[in-house]
């Protein structure tokens, strides 16, 4: 039985406030107060689709130590940083999983999340073990459009096995054709689109319902035996009309939270297939469909394991942690679409060597420390040597990872000074619980959010961008640690 | 066993130039202004200079990074001219190179020189430094007033303390030190002002406000020593001597483990309580009559009234807002404005602290002369709290 064994999300906290860009942009584009309700998220300047999906991935995967189990990687999005070096394998390493991962970039379409999904399901069929299915974009929009207030940022994660899954996939089907609903030229920020009722109705309303009758024939499923329906899109009401079409009941049809998150591209459907497992209860058909460059639809069932597992979070959790954003300058600030005066520290040369980025790339990707298998003491970055009672021990450190463990605020400062994207820039001294202290960046706080003895966790996210040569740098920063929310899977819904 | 370096050198002579936004003078001329002084003040000609030591951070302020930007913009006898850099305290470097140099029989007359161009290179505060092809990628982006600002949150954390009572406690350090820069001459800040003034200033990095913040400055200090004995035959009667010289330069112990509490600097407790035994130095407070200290922030003269054990553990702001560390308190800090209001031209500032030490022993100090002080003591801090080096000198009368 091949499907899904673990699920989880990730949203970034700052949640944009669609009237705040409409009254920005009254001036110029009225007809956007229409669309002003709600908010979006809002990626924070040190997240991109590769460290939102990387946050999915750990909210999937929980804290464990050992991730051998994860076979391959499957990452979509149209939004990768970059166009060669493989997305995917930063990911394996952000992760720590073995070097003898599969790692896949899948783009090209807004339906890649469904696309990497049936390669993780082939490859679980072929190969046996685990493979690891990430959707995520960090969407750019030209400013006073209306794309900008329907879009989102934020990742979906699934990871796939063969056995004792939460959910069966019971089948899927694919529908191809060049419709072309929008494009976007490759090095180009933003994207061209058609008319909207033409995609609608020639295009959504054509082609997803055809890849969804497709997949609940091979499902042997009838439609209406559908208990949760999962098609994002950013047309109001074309989820229904699909549903209808297929003859899947109305009441199936999943809220794609758009008022709360926006449409958070290639994977918003992984991120609302891991929203219903939270609280889908077994014996529930779930659909989930995609529309770009044809469709491409997918049917689970969910098993009696579905009690079993919870995610770190889960979408749920994410939702719930949002902070209002009402300031559109920092919106275009954050896109990139609004150049800021740098001062003469943003002309700091941030060329990374890459003979050092791979020499570390354990410490620095993985977050990978030394820990002195003689005295336990822990070292940032490991080296090899040991300080410790009687003297320098050489070569006792051994890998210890980091990045799932939590620590406290030993000392801290907020500056003005030096050149950051989002100021002031925050910064100080973590104790990790274990052992281990490291001199770093904290992100996503607010004033009064960080003092001595805050309880602190690790986001993977851009340590720094090279604008000069187009290279974007990663490490791991501290974040205060969320309470966990309760998931109410057998609430009545 | 080491005997240590009490007593076994001499200042023949010392100059400073005048610190500031030096707008029309280079790094050469710094360099020469300063020389002048402390070859006049010396008496001796050029060509008694067996080696000197070149103290300078900044590499992009157009001085090199040898020995001969000294060489050449003194025009120095053919003799060795060292480049020595560590940070802030290259200064003290400097000196101490002389100093052993001269201690150690190699010869009998060395110069010390610092110099630092910082308004060349078009920054308020320090430039942005280069720091090699590793740390960029994980280390943040710091700056020193955040670096140095995080001394104030583990401060507060771990002794409890109110964070607008140390507000005002390190507001009354830059008030003190505004109050003695406002008497000499040679000081960039000479400006008086109040608590009110620093405690509504913009934040630079939480909680320092821009009075905590030392000046940023052009300038050039100037050190000639030799032994006591060459000396009195070149016709120096009272002398100031080296009664300690420590340095200790962080291991990474601070940033391994969890026994660093981050509310103070571990080498600057080592290095003092060396400089205090080689000394002979029992009881600081009763026993050191003056100090000049790094006062980079406010916060970091604060906590260092504690390293060096001239405030008990958790009694610096008390002790601070008692006044004991002013121009008339029980142990003057900074009698010459210190970093604060003198200013800060990073290679140049050990030796600075050297000359105000020299001027009080000899009580050449002018308006802000203190009354028969006989031991000085320097404290200069380069990097930050987590890693750095840290000199503490040790200066007094020959005898004292």
């Amino acid at each position: 039985m091949v499907g899904i064994i673990a699920y989880g999300g990730y949203i970034p906290r700052l949640r944009l406030e669609r009237r705040a860009v409409a009254e920005a942009n009254a001036w110029y584009a009225p007809n956007l107060a229409a669309r002003a309700k709600g908010s979006r998220a809002l990626a924070n300047w040190d997240e991109d689709s590769l460290t939102m999906a990387v946050a999915a991935a750990r909210d999937c995967l929980g804290p464990g130590e050992d991730r051998r189990h994860v076979g391959a990687v499957f990452l979509a999005s149209c939004t990768l940083p970059f166009a060669e070096r493989l997305n995917a394998g930063i990911v394996c390493e952000a992760l720590t999983l073995a070097p003898e991962t599969a790692a896949t970039d899948i783009g090209g379409t807004q339906r890649a999340g469904l696309s990497a999904l049936a390669q993780g399901l082939a490859r679980v069929r072929a190969e046996g073990g685990h493979a690891l299915v990430l959707g995520a974009d960090e969407r750019r929009a030209t400013a006073a459009s209306p794309q900008e207030l329907d879009f989102g940022d934020g990742a979906g994660a699934l990871l796939l096995g063969d056995g004792d899954v939460l959910a069966e996939c019971l089948g899927a089907a694919t529908v191809t054709a060049d419709f072309v609903d929008h494009f976007r030229e490759a090095g180009r920020e933003t994207d061209y689109a058609w008319e909207e009722r033409w995609i609608r109705d020639e295009g959504i309303g054509q082609l997803v319902p055809r890849a969804v009758t497709a997949a609940l024939a091979r499902a042997g499923v009838a439609a209406a035996a559908v208990d949760h329906f999962i098609f994002p899109t950013v047309f109001r009401k074309a989820d229904e009309q699909v549903a209808a079409r297929c003859g899947v009941p109305a009441a199936a049809v999943t809220d794609a939270l758009l008022d709360r998150i926006g449409d958070t591209g290639t994977g918003h459907v992984l991120l609302l297939l891991a929203h219903v497992l939270e609280r889908a209860k077994p014996g529930a058909v779930i659909v989930a469909a995609q529309f770009g460059s044809g469709a491409e639809a997918v049917v689970f069932r969910v098993t009696e394991a579905i009690t079993s597992f919870r995610p770190v979070r889960g979408v749920a959790g994410w939702l719930a942690r949002g902070v209002a954003e009402r300031n559109y300058t920092k919106f275009l600030s954050f896109k990139g679409q609004l150049a800021l005066e740098r001062g003469m520290r943003g002309e700091q040369d941030r060329k990374t060597a890459l003979t050092t980025a791979y020499r570390h790339r354990a410490a620095i990707l993985g977050l990978v420390g030394g820990r002195c298998r003689e005295t336990g003491r822990v070292h940032f970055p490991p080296s090899r040597l040991t300080q410790g009672q009687g003297g320098a021990r050489l070569d006792t450190q051994e890998p210890y990872k980091l990045a799932e463990r939590q620590g406290t605020v030993l000392s801290w400062s907020a500056e003005y000074l030096s050149f950051h994207r989002s100021p002031p820039h925050t910064y100080g001294q973590v104790d990790f619980d274990g052992g281990g202290r490291i001199l770093m960046e904290f992100t996503d706080v607010a004033k009064g959010d960080i003092e001595a003895g805050t309880r602190v966790e690790m986001a993977f996210r851009i340590k720094d961008i090279d604008d000069l040569r187009g290279y974007t740098r990663y490490f791991w920063k501290a974040v205060p640690v969320q309470p966990l929310q309760p998931l109410e899977r057998h609430a009545a819904e | 066993m080491a005997t240590g370096i009490k007593d076994r050198v001499a200042i023949l002579g010392m100059g400073c130039s005048r610190f500031g936004e030096r707008w029309n003078a280079s790094p050469e001329d710094l360099m020469v202004e300063a020389y002048g002084e402390a070859l006049a003040d010396a008496g001796v000609a050029p060509e008694q200079i067996d080696a000197a030591w070149f103290s300078t951070h900044m590499d992009d302020v157009g001085t090199g990074r040898g020995g001969t930007p000294l060489a050449i913009a003194l025009r120095l006898p053919d003799i060795g001219v060292t480049r020595v850099e560590n940070f802030c305290a290259g200064g003290s470097e400097a000196i101490r190179a002389a100093v052993y140099a001269v201690a150690a029989g190699a010869c009998d007359i060395a110069l010390a020189v610092g110099v630092e161009k910082l308004k060349d290179t078009g920054y308020g505060g320090l430039p942005v430094a280069t720091v090699g092809t590793y740390i960029p990628q994980w280390y943040p982006n710091a700056v020193a007033p955040a670096n140095f600002a995080q001394l104030a949150a583990a401060y507060r954390s771990r002794h409890r303390v109110d964070a607008a009572l140390l507000k005002r406690a390190i507001a009354h350090v830059s008030v003190k030190s505004h109050a003695n820069g406002a008497r000499n001459p040679k000081a960039h800040l000479r400006n008086v002002i109040t608590e009110d003034q620093v405690l509504k200033a913009p934040i630079i990095a939480e909680p320092l406000g821009l009075f905590d913040c030392c000046g940023v400055s052009d300038g050039a200090a100037a050190v000639i020593v030799t032994r006591p004995d060459l000396a009195r035959a070149l016709g120096k009667t009272d002398l100031v001597t080296f009664k300690a010289l420590q340095v200790v330069a962080s291991n990474g112990w601070e940033m391994q483990g969890s026994e660093w509490d981050g509310s103070y600097v571990h080498t600057a407790r080592v290095a003092a309580r060396r400089a205090y035994a080689e000394a002979g130095i029992a009881d600081p407070r009763r026993d050191i009559s003056m100090t000049e200290v790094h006062d980079c922030f406010s916060i970091t003269e604060l906590v260092t009234m504690e390293d060096l054990g001239l405030s008990e553990p958790g009694q610096a702001v008390r002790d601070v807002l008692d006044g004991v560390f002013d121009a008339d308190g029980a142990v003057p800090c900074q009698i010459d404005g210190g970093l604060k209001c003198f200013g800060h031209p990073i290679g140049a500032s050990g030796i600075r602290m050297l000359y105000e030490m020299y001027l009080q022993l000899l009580g050449r100090a002018g308006a802000r002369q203190l009354p028969g002080p006989r031991i000085g003591l320097t404290h200069n801090l380069g990097g930050q709290p987590s890693q750095n080096v840290c000199s503490v000198s040790i200066v007094g009368l020959e005898g004292a």
